[in-house]
């Protein structure tokens, strides 16, 4: 699914979260969004997942405004991974991850035994092959976000909308999810704070700074120095690593 | 530990229907089971010869009503509480919490001591009209957005307390120590007011509920992991919240009207069959509604005849046997 954003401006109260934000994500790219805190990176996704609401500008789902669609076509087609999950919910992992078939199956009707075997294989895809049963209050906050990026995957999505996917993740986990959704069909838009992972995986970012985009377009062209300095305050290196790929090196 | 929706559906529906034939051979009045049942079998139209005219009225008119009714009261409350919890993503909602019982006191009252009759059809009209006009209140207070749950929450605790100001108000100015009494007494909840035209209200209000609630059943689910999940999925929140609290506000009304405000049933229910059957409430609302029932059923069969003919307050029984009841299924629920 291809994203545009065209002239989003979202405020809240007197304080301006995005202006102007143009965004164009291709059809199967992975999009990184980063930015410092409070730059509008999350604004941003919760824009682009109908969560806020912009006062301008326009989001199109592959050139069709979003706000244009029925709720429950779109969830068919869009999902959404948020950084807050509730602690307190007592749910088994395999309700969580079935929360991901509502929107394809009738509204009165029970999961079926397809709904259940896609939630065991987005689990196995996820590393937590069998944990159907365990109860969600239970598992430490870094499964918790792979139970829900399984529970997003479920949805059958084109497009994928990831707030912070991998701040809870170990560093294996975070290079797995990140080389399985760059490499898949679906187009992701993630914002992430990790520079170096977003210079390896993703084809296109977007760099915010103040709810402004500062520059976009493929990490090796915008992610340079001087403006890794400017947005973000610290010294930073980039080096091509031996397989060819642009790794940003920080020093504070 | 969870057990199988195949068996626990039939197994309480099973276990209701047995208490209702139990609970109603149950009474101060000396009658057989053999009698009772006879009784209930020739109104249902079966071929068996009538007791005489006090004893057929003593299970026709008083025990039928009284034991469906709470059967209805007892599912209709669990239901709506099972419905709140998951919308309001709070573990202590319960059906009175936006102001519904405290408009429903004031209600009542105003009709006993304003004398506009004393009968159980005006007490229960006052209560109906109090319930509806404090929800009123409550969506006033709580503005434009009031299907958030912090708002409607707020305005629900501000409504109480000043309808329960506003009883309080009354009764003080009222000298009528007796009026008093029976009012004190409804309003902890009581099913001595049982007839059948309650029960056929509760019963059709309360299916219609149900209904919409089950149908809401996956909306709840996804509420239940937060509003931001329910809407990637595909929900309104303000039109899934506003439509479910509007329609459990409702049936609450109505069953407030029927029995006054029975506590303990609609917060707790719902916790202890969550601990049965997890949470998709597909399976939570009709089983909640089932253990509402059977609950209040026996609960009401205790307030009428364990210090009879002194009748005890039902919710007064409710707690008492529900607590130590809790209290097992949270201890086995932790190991």
């Amino acid at each position: 699914m291809r994203v545009e954003t065209y002239g989003v401006e979202r405020r809240a109260g007197d304080s301006t979260m995005l202006a102007d934000v143009a965004l164009d994500a291709q059809p199967g790219s992975t999009v990184g969004l980063l930015g410092p805190n409070g730059s509008g990176k999350s604004t941003l996704l919760r824009v682009l997942a109908g969560l806020d609401r912009p006062q301008a500008g326009r989001v199109l789902l592959d050139g069709a405004d979003r706000d244009s669609q029925p709720r429950r076509a779109l969830a068919r087609r869009v999902a959404v991974v948020t950084q807050h999950t509730p602690d307190d919910a007592d749910m088994s992992v395999a309700d969580v991850v079935l929360l991901g078939r509502i929107p394809h199956r009738p509204l009165l009707a029970p999961p079926s035994a397809d709904d259940h075997a896609r939630a065991a294989a987005a689990l196995t895809r996820a590393g937590l092959d069998g944990w159907e049963d365990r109860r969600w209050p239970t598992l430490s906050g870094g499964e918790r976000q792979r139970v829900a990026i399984a529970r997003a995957l479920v949805q059958e999505p084109e497009l994928l909308l990831l707030d912070e996917p991998t701040n809870h993740l170990d560093i294996r986990h975070r290079f797995a999810l990140l080389a399985e959704l760059a490499a898949g069909p679906i187009t992701v838009v993630a914002a992430l704070h990790d520079l170096d992972l977003a210079a390896r995986y993703c084809d296109h970012v977007v760099l915010l700074a103040g709810g402004r985009v500062v520059v976009a377009g493929p990490p090796a062209e915008t992610l340079t120095p001087a403006r890794i300095a400017q947005v973000f305050g610290v010294t930073a290196e980039i080096v091509t690593d031996a397989a060819g790929r642009t790794r940003v090196l920080l020093s504070a | 530990m969870r057990a199988p929706v195949a068996v626990l559906l039939p197994s309480a529906g099973a276990v209701l229907v047995l208490s209702v034939a139990a609970s109603v051979t149950i009474g101060v009045a000396d009658l057989s089971v053999g009698e009772v049942l006879r009784t209930i079998g020739a109104h249902a139209g079966l071929p068996l010869r009538r007791l005489p005219p006090l004893a057929d009225s003593i299970v026709w008119d008083l025990r039928m009503p009284r034991v469906l009714l709470a059967g209805l009261v007892g599912a209709g409350l669990a239901v709506c509480g099972a419905v709140l919890q998951a919308l309001t993503r709070n573990p202590l909602a319960d059906p009175y919490l936006i102001g519904i019982s405290a408009g429903a006191s004031t209600g009542a009252v105003a009709v006993l001591v304003l004398g506009a009759g004393a009968g159980a059809v005006a007490l229960s009209t006052g209560a109906f009209t109090g319930s509806v006009v404090a929800f009123g209140v409550t969506l006033l207070l709580a503005g434009r957005r009031w299907t958030r749950p912090a708002r409607i929450l707020l305005a629900g605790v501000a409504t109480a307390q000043l309808f329960t100001a506003l009883t309080s108000l009354v009764l003080v100015t009222d000298a009528s120590a007796d009026r008093t009494r029976s009012t004190m007494f409804w309003l902890l909840g009581s099913l001595t007011a049982a007839s059948w035209p309650a029960v056929a209200l509760s019963a059709i209000v309360g299916a219609a509920a149900l209904l919409v609630c089950w149908a809401a059943a996956p909306a709840l689910d996804a509420f239940a992991f937060g509003a931001d999940v329910a809407q990637t999925l595909g929900f309104s929140p303000a039109r899934v919240r506003g439509l479910l609290f509007t329609v459990t506000a409702l049936l609450t009304a109505v069953l407030v009207a029927a029995s006054g405000a029975v506590g303990f049933v609609g917060l707790t229910v719902p916790h202890a069959v969550r601990l049965l059957t997890g949470s998709p409430h597909r399976i939570l609302l009709p089983v909640s509604a089932l253990a509402g029932a059977v609950l209040l059923i026996w609960a009401d069969t205790a307030a009428r005849t364990l210090f009879a003919p002194q009748e005890l307050p039902v919710g007064v029984v409710t707690a008492l046997l529900g607590v130590p009841a809790f209290a097992l299924l949270l201890r086995r629920h932790e190991s």
